[in-house]
Formats: structure tokens, sequence, C-alpha cells
């Protein structure tokens, strides 16, 4: 059966809604956050409609209710994830999941010992180790980029040393959206005995993940990302190293005794779980996650590679022809996501972001938390237009109507 | 919405890029940034008794900032300290819906931001160059 955007275009709400100056919305910011579909929507006000209680302690009936409603994701996220349950953490986002690794498992490391991101990561794959570093005795080393937005894997050996015991890098760029050759990464850790911790913010929404096949350790990923509410995520790790890993915050929930003295710790996922957490959340995340899986997602894929192409081949033609646009990224369709940053000569990202808001699209414009990729490649930002299954003809057409506009306006030359 | 703020004067203000380029010798320099999107602005000033004499800058920015970076090319050069930092006040209130009081000789350019107001996420453009120089107007002040 061929793919039909307007089919899933119609589960989104969002759609009906008009924009600046009446205009319809052309979405292209699902790498920010994704939309949110009616299932999930409905799973959300069904739940606090119906199953409304706080979760684990309590014995009645709302309370039984919701915790089972909160239980059933996490064996929904284990199933995307192909992991253990038990090995399931929520946490706020893909940004806490890995602050909750940096501390938790960056108290075993030892002076000199070495974490290696990348110069593509986005800054929550890299501050909360730069703080660790600067806490600890730690050394932060960062693998290079190429020239094309990814990651430098002939920089690897050279990189990561027999000193180095986590390697965290990006699944798939927010800005590039160059997808990681994560054989690669996990062999050169492995070489060395190190671990692997795997962003997988901008990969989720594109299918379920198997953590196992990929021989990762550690696994982040936010449900806003993937259709999902905002402010809940997943920490994935495997069951030996969260077994040995001290909690990241105390509270309620992740105790196992407390005494004026002494606390004893919960084991994983409970340890890593302290207060009440977004039970709400996280049954919508449930209802993304049953969404997303049943996308037939080579059909998405197909589908999102024609725009993907329309817009990498479109744009160099724009304006005068003269090349005035720029991809910063893969120039092609391999290894890649629909998430496609430019710069245009002679225009800055928000001038054109803000002309392109008077024509409905919703671009983003800036650093993308990611200033040490833009220093490297000398850059003061970049226009990004990043595509979800609802992507369609009409977005792409509005993408460069709106660019020729600008470059009008802006006098690019 | 947005034709706004693109009009004429806007776009003669930031082509003209009045005062751009950095001082030899400054007597304060302060490079701002706006964390939002990573846009830098360095404001060099000298200050002979209590009037500034010299106003350079370098802007990495969009078509606002650059404009207003070009302003105070334009007007900051025989100005007090608390001149720019009563403007600065001004175009902030201006931008957060008070009336436009801005003193002459700023009234004119500091007007065509008017249209800025309704889009809080560009605030930040505007003000980012006023940002370093009351920031290097103080080193000044304090010596630093």
């Amino acid at each position: 059966m061929t793919f039909d955007p307007a089919v899933i275009r119609a589960q989104f709400p969002i759609f009906e809604v008009p924009v600046t100056g009446g205009a319809a919305l052309h979405y292209l910011d699902s790498a920010a956050t994704a939309q949110v579909p009616t299932s999930v929507l409905d799973a959300v006000r069904t739940h606090d409609a119906t199953a409304r209680g706080n979760i684990k302690r309590g014995v009645h009936f709302m309370a039984e209710r919701a915790t089972e409603a909160y239980e059933d994701t996490r064996e929904k996220v284990a199933g995307f994830l192909n992991a253990s349950p038990s090995e399931v953490i929520f946490t706020s986002g893909t940004t806490a999941a890995i602050n909750l690794v940096a501390h938790s498992f960056g108290q075993s490391l030892k002076d000199g010992d070495e974490v290696v991101v990348s110069e593509l990561e986005h800054h929550s794959n890299m501050v909360p180790w730069q703080m660790l570093r600067n806490r600890s005795g730690i050394v932060l080393k960062y693998l290079p980029v190429t020239a094309d937005g990814r990651l430098d894997l002939d920089a690897l050996e050279s990189t990561v040393t027999n000193k180095c015991k986590i390697i965290a890098v990006t699944h798939v760029s927010n800005v590039t959206g160059a997808v990681t050759n994560v054989s690669a990464i996990v062999a050169a850790a492995k070489a060395v005995g190190a671990k692997v911790l795997l962003d997988g913010a901008q990969r989720t929404s594109h299918g379920p993940v198997d953590v196992a096949a990929l021989g990762v350790d550690f696994y982040a990923m936010s449900s806003h990302k993937m259709f999902g509410p905002s402010g809940v995520g997943v920490l994935w790790g495997r069951a030996e190293l969260l077994a040995n890993m001290p909690p990241f915050l105390g509270g309620g929930e992740m105790i196992r005794s407390v005494t004026k003295d002494v606390t004893t710790f919960a084991d994983p996922p409970a340890r890593f779980e302290a207060g009440t957490p977004p039970i709400t959340q996280v049954v919508g995340m449930g209802a993304a996650i049953d969404w997303v899986s049943g996308l037939d997602h080579q059909a998405v894929t197909t589908h999102l590679n024609r725009l993907t192409e329309r817009v990498l081949n479109g744009i160099a033609d724009l304006g005068d022809g003269k090349g005035r646009i720029k991809v910063v990224g893969p120039q092609g369709l391999q290894e890649r996501y629909p998430v496609i940053s430019f710069e245009i000569n002679g225009a800055h990202p928000h001038d054109i972001c803000q002309i392109l808001d008077g024509h409905g699209v919703a671009l983003r414009g800036g650093h993308h938390c990611a200033q040490v990729f833009m220093e490297t490649m000398d850059l003061p930002g970049t226009s990004r237009a990043s595509l979800g299954p609802y992507s369609d003809d009409s977005d792409i057409d509005a993408l460069f109507a709106g660019l020729e506009d600008a470059f009008t306006r802006l006098g690019v030359q | 919405m947005n034709d706004a703020l693109y009009h004429k004067a806007v776009m003669r203000m930031a082509a003209t890029s009045k005062g751009a380029g950095g001082l030899k010798n400054p007597g304060a320099t302060a490079t701002v940034d706006n964390p939002l999107c990573g846009d830098r602005v360095t404001m060099d000033v000298t200050i002979v008794d209590g009037l500034i004499t010299e106003i350079g800058h370098k802007v990495r920015g969009c078509v606002l900032c650059q404009a207003s970076a070009s302003t105070i090319g334009e007007h900051a050069v025989g100005q007090r300290a608390e001149d720019v930092k009563r403007v600065q006040g001004r175009i902030l209130g201006m931008l957060n819906g008070a009336v436009d009081e801005t003193p002459k000789p700023w009234t004119e350019d500091a007007s065509a931001f008017k249209p800025v107001a309704p889009h809080k996420s560009r605030h930040k453009c505007v003000l980012l160059p006023f940002d370093a120089l009351v920031e290097a107007l103080d080193a000044v002040k304090s010596g630093s």
C-alpha cells in the first residue's frame, strides 16, 4: 500500500491551527520537538480522568491502576529497545538521563581516567561530562568531526586510549542528521574496555532500537522527540552496570530502608527514580511508543528520503542558482536522517527563520545547542529543517517559497 | 507581522553598520553573548572627560542586532555613560510595551525597533549591543 502522509497528518490536530497571518502550519522543527497524535493526547487525558493516583505504595484502586499503567510503559520501552524492563529508568528526558550516568557512573572514575565525547554533541551530552571533569580528575577528550558533519572515525585510534572508560556520542546528530557508525564506536571502546553511551534523542522517532545488537551500555532518549509528552525520557543501562552505580538523586521511592543514620537503596530501576515521577507523561510516552511502533517504517523512510532529497537538491537552485545555500552535514541520503542544516551566505539564521514564520514555516535557527560544532565549522549558526512522518510536499514548497522571499527581503547577493 | 520587522530603516541601519570594526586602543572592551542563538557582540569604547569619544563594534548577529549596533555607532559618541544607560532602559521599556520615550538624538532610530515588541524571542537581538556597551562603560568606570 502506498504511504499517504495525509493519513498520518490527519492524526495530528496541531495542523488545524492557523499560525502567523492565518497561514497553514508547515512544521519543519520535529528535531526540536515532534508533534503529538490524537492517540497520545487521548491517552494522557484518559489516564488523568480514569486512573490518576500516585504509584507504587498506595493500596487503593487508583494507585493500583496508575502503577499498572506506569509499569506497562516500562515494559513497552523495554520492548522498543529490546531490553529488560529492570534496565529501563524513567527520567525527565535525555538530558537528565545523561546527567545520571555522568554523576553516578562517573563516581567510579579515577584521576587520569578518560571520557571521550565528540565535537558534534548536543550540549546535553557535553556539559555533564565537562562538569564531571571539573569536579574530578578525569580527562575529557573530543573526537573530531569531518567536513560533512560526521564523527571522524579515523581519529578513533588516536583519541581512544586504554585510559578511556566511556565514550558518549550521539546516535543521530541533531544538527546534521548524520547517523553514527555505532559498530565502529563500540569496537574502539571494547578494545580498551570502555563503555559506550548513545544519545538517542534524534533516533527513536524513527522506530525501535535494538540496544543488544548495537552493543552499547547506556542509551538515552526523550518522549517529546518521538511524538509523546515533554518532561519524560528514559535511560537504559546494562543491568550489571546499573547494579553497581550509586543513586543520582535521593528521596522517596528509591530506598529500601531509612534510619537516622543509614539509608539503604532499592535495586535498579527504582534506585534511580527518586520522588514522584511524571506518571501521566510516562503513560503518554507509552502511547507514543505504540504509535511509532505501528508505523510502516520502510514506507515512512522512503517518504522522508524523497522529501529530504527534494530539500537537498532544491535549495542549491534557489535564488539565482549560484549556490547561495550550503548544506552543513551529509550532502546525500547515505546514513542520514531528515534533519537538514544549511547556511545562507550573507543571511543570519534568525532572520531567515523569522521571515519563514511569515509563510507558516516553523524552522529552527541558531547553534542548536551545539556551539562546539559551530565553532569547529566556523559558523555562527545554521538554519535547520527537520521532518516528521506528517511532513509532505506542501511543507517543502512552502520552505522554498519562504527562502526565495527571504533572499529578496534580506538582499542576499 | 514579520514584514514590519525588516522595514527599510532597519535594513538601512544594518547595511550602514556605523561604527563597525574594533578600536586600536580602546579604553574598555566588553563582549557579550546571546546564549539562545550564539550571537556575539564586542563593543570597544573610549571615554575622555566623561564623554564617549570613540565607539567600535564587532557583531556576529542578525539584522536586528546589526542595526542596533549601528545605531550605537551613530549616536553614542558625545554621550555620557548615564545617557546610554537611559537609552538602553527606554528601548527595553518600549520593547515591553511602554510608550517610546527614547531621547534625542536616538529617537528616530530607536523607533525603528518598535515592531520587534511583539516578538519576545527577538528582544535580545536589539538589546545585545547595548548590553555590551554598558558593560564596557562599567569597565571604564571601575577601571578594570
